[in-house]
């Protein structure tokens, strides 16, 4: 087992709301060593989102908070870490890249000052050597004539070369860990695969650690060492990205397996498969395990008492019932 | 690039033109003015007092004989100084409250914008009325109190321009690189509010002149002989039936500036507000 680079530690944000408290992540641990990519999965609203923001603590105040847990980082432990010093860690031992590029870069400033911006920030250096690092950096990103596009408005990329350019900001640092929040969501499939490769190539170039955040289960078969599958704020699955894939325990993730479309599946009495049901209100979960009104093989224990993450095989932790 | 475009839009659109034409023309008057008006705008002259327009004074003479056209000349000046100065104290202030209510929420919020409510609640002319008894009457004080009774307005604009803003990705993305809360608000809220602020703005500088117009008028703002227009609209009011004239000039002379700012304020919304395009 190598070093790991990030711990999180029992993680509990939550979201204190008019309606009552919405435990948005509620006991997540994670490991991330140094140089793996690891993939965190789930539907949209499962707290994917909330622990990357956690992790660099931008959870909105004071609505949000982290009431438990602990984020090693290097040995700081980030939860407690003071404002001053987790600006000096963001965008620079870790940066993050967003869902949309369309609206993850400021409309009035050039691409280029936005990048100088974060290398003048953390780096020291001059606003002319940062404007010629910015120069290499949309270089090493894959954009053409990078000389005349560092003098682009935000409005005159395309969407793929918005998501280019913030994922040079996001490296400009070298960081030691980047967090991808779902980057290629909003893009279409074939610049999705190009973004993808240019994520790992360039893990390999700067030698970071990657927390990617999708949705897309082939996505992290692609390109992650281990994954997390998340539901209502709890991981439920968690595992080397092989032994994940071939041998899926939790009901919710053979779930997710099941609603992928195949080729095969060419009768057309086969339709695809779905989870029923939608995901619960996170104001008033169940008591027991959070997938129990979803699940098939749910019974009478999993109403009563929350199931823990146990091992069931080497590096492969699941949380259910079935299997306790 | 970005500048060009905007230019070029601004030429499209012919609402903005007549407004700017409008302005530029009262702006030459008002610095060429001086040295081309026919009379002393300062020198009474008793003996052809009250007179209709002639070809030697073309707006006509006032109650005490002065030429008309070179009061309303140098009285551009006035106005237009006046609307700039009175912006500039309502514009400067709000703007740093707005961003402050707007960035940081709650605390900083509600002290801010309930005290800008009260400022609100007061009719604009009272509290203009109200501030200019506390300081004295004259120009200069006219210019404060109508800069602070505005104050709130852009407050309130720019606010309301933070909290749609704060939530946008970028300012995250800023954030997630480690700017400051500074930082952030100085080099990437800020200029994000400057388009509606000038649009507000200009729009500012047409009430403006309105008010200082009025506070003229009611004997507040600029004294005799001042060639203020309120105050000389003011004046004419008492021989509104034998001398029509007296007030008919200055007070067209306030509605061409006004209208010249609101003409240009409203086209400068069209082409700024992303909204409407």
């Amino acid at each position: 087992m190598k070093v790991s680079l990030l711990e999180i530690k029992n993680l509990k944000t939550y979201f204190f709301t008019r309606k009552g408290v919405v435990k948005a992540v509620d006991g997540v641990d994670l490991k991330i060593a140094e140089g793996e990519t690891v993939g965190l999965v789930g539907e949209s609203g499962c707290g994917k989102t909330v622990t990357a923001l956690s992790i660099m603590r931008l959870i909105p105040e004071p609505m949000g908070r982290i009431v438990e847990g602990k984020i090693l980082f290097n040995g700081i432990d980030l939860v407690r870490a003071s404002e001053k010093e987790m600006q000096k860690i963001r965008g620079n031992r870790i940066s993050m890249v967003f869902q949309e590029p369309m609206t993850s870069l400021n409309p009035v400033f050039k691409v280029g000052l936005q990048i100088a911006e974060a290398i003048e920030l953390h780096q020291g250096v001059s606003a002319k050597e940062a404007w010629e690092r910015a120069i290499e950096m949309l270089r090493m990103v894959g954009i053409p004539s990078p000389e005349s596009r560092v003098n682009d408005y935000p409005h005159q990329m395309s969407g793929g070369m918005r998501q280019r350019v913030m994922i040079a900001m996001a490296l400009s640092c070298h960081p030691r860990l980047m967090i991808a929040d779902e980057p290629t969501t909003a893009l279409d499939v074939t610049i999705q695969a190009q973004i993808l490769d240019l994520i790992q190539r360039l893990k390999e170039q700067v030698r970071s650690s990657i927390l990617l955040i999708t949705h897309n289960l082939g996505v992290v078969a692609e390109v992650a060492q281990h994954v997390g599958v998340m539901y209502a704020g709890h991981i439920v699955e968690y595992g080397d990205v092989i032994s994940l894939f071939r041998n899926p325990k939790h009901p919710y993730t053979l779930g997710l397996f099941q609603s992928i479309p195949q080729k095969r599946r060419t009768k057309k009495r086969d339709r695809l498969r779905v989870i029923p049901g939608t995901v619960p209100d996170l104001l008033g979960l169940p008591m027991g395990c959070k997938f129990q009104d979803r699940c098939s093989h749910a019974f009478k224990k999993c109403r009563e008492e929350s199931p823990q993450l146990i091992e069931i095989e080497h590096d492969h932790q699941v949380r259910c019932w079935l299997y306790g | 690039m970005e500048k060009v475009e905007a230019f070029a839009e601004l030429k499209k659109n012919k609402t903005a033109m007549a407004g700017l034409l409008l302005i530029a023309l009262l702006v030459l008057l008002a610095i060429i003015g001086p040295s081309i008006s026919p009379h002393n705008p300062l020198t009474p002259d008793p003996i052809h007092r009250l007179q209709g327009p002639s070809w030697r004074h073309p707006f006509g003479t006032d109650s005490l004989g002065r030429d008309i056209l070179s009061r309303v000349i140098h009285g551009s000046r006035i106005s237009i100084i006046i609307g700039l100065i009175a912006v500039s104290i309502s514009l400067v202030p709000g703007t740093i409250l707005g961003l402050l209510a707007g960035f940081y929420g709650r605390r900083v919020d509600e002290p801010i914008m309930r005290f800008m409510d009260i400022m609100l609640a007061f009719p604009a002319i009272l509290l203009a009325i109200f501030i200019t008894a506390i300081l004295g009457p004259s120009l200069l004080n006219t210019m404060i109190a109508v800069g602070i009774v505005y104050i709130p307005h852009y407050a309130r604009i720019v606010r309301s321009t933070v909290l749609s803003l704060k939530e946008q990705l970028f300012i995250q993305a800023v954030k997630a690189l480690g700017g400051s809360n500074l930082r952030v608000i100085a080099l990437h809220i800020f200029p994000n509010t400057i388009p509606p602020i000038i649009v507000y703005a200009t729009l500012g500088m047409g009430t403006a002149v309105l008010q200082a117009a009025a506070l003229g008028f009611l004997g507040l703002g600029a004294q005799p002989p001042t060639p203020e227009w309120g105050a000389m609209l003011s004046e004419g009011r008492q021989y509104i039936q034998i001398a029509p004239h007296v007030a008919a000039f200055p007070g067209m002379a306030i509605f061409t500036l006004v209208l010249g700012f609101n003409l240009f304020g409203d086209g400068l919304r069209d082409i700024l507000d992303p909204s409407l395009r």
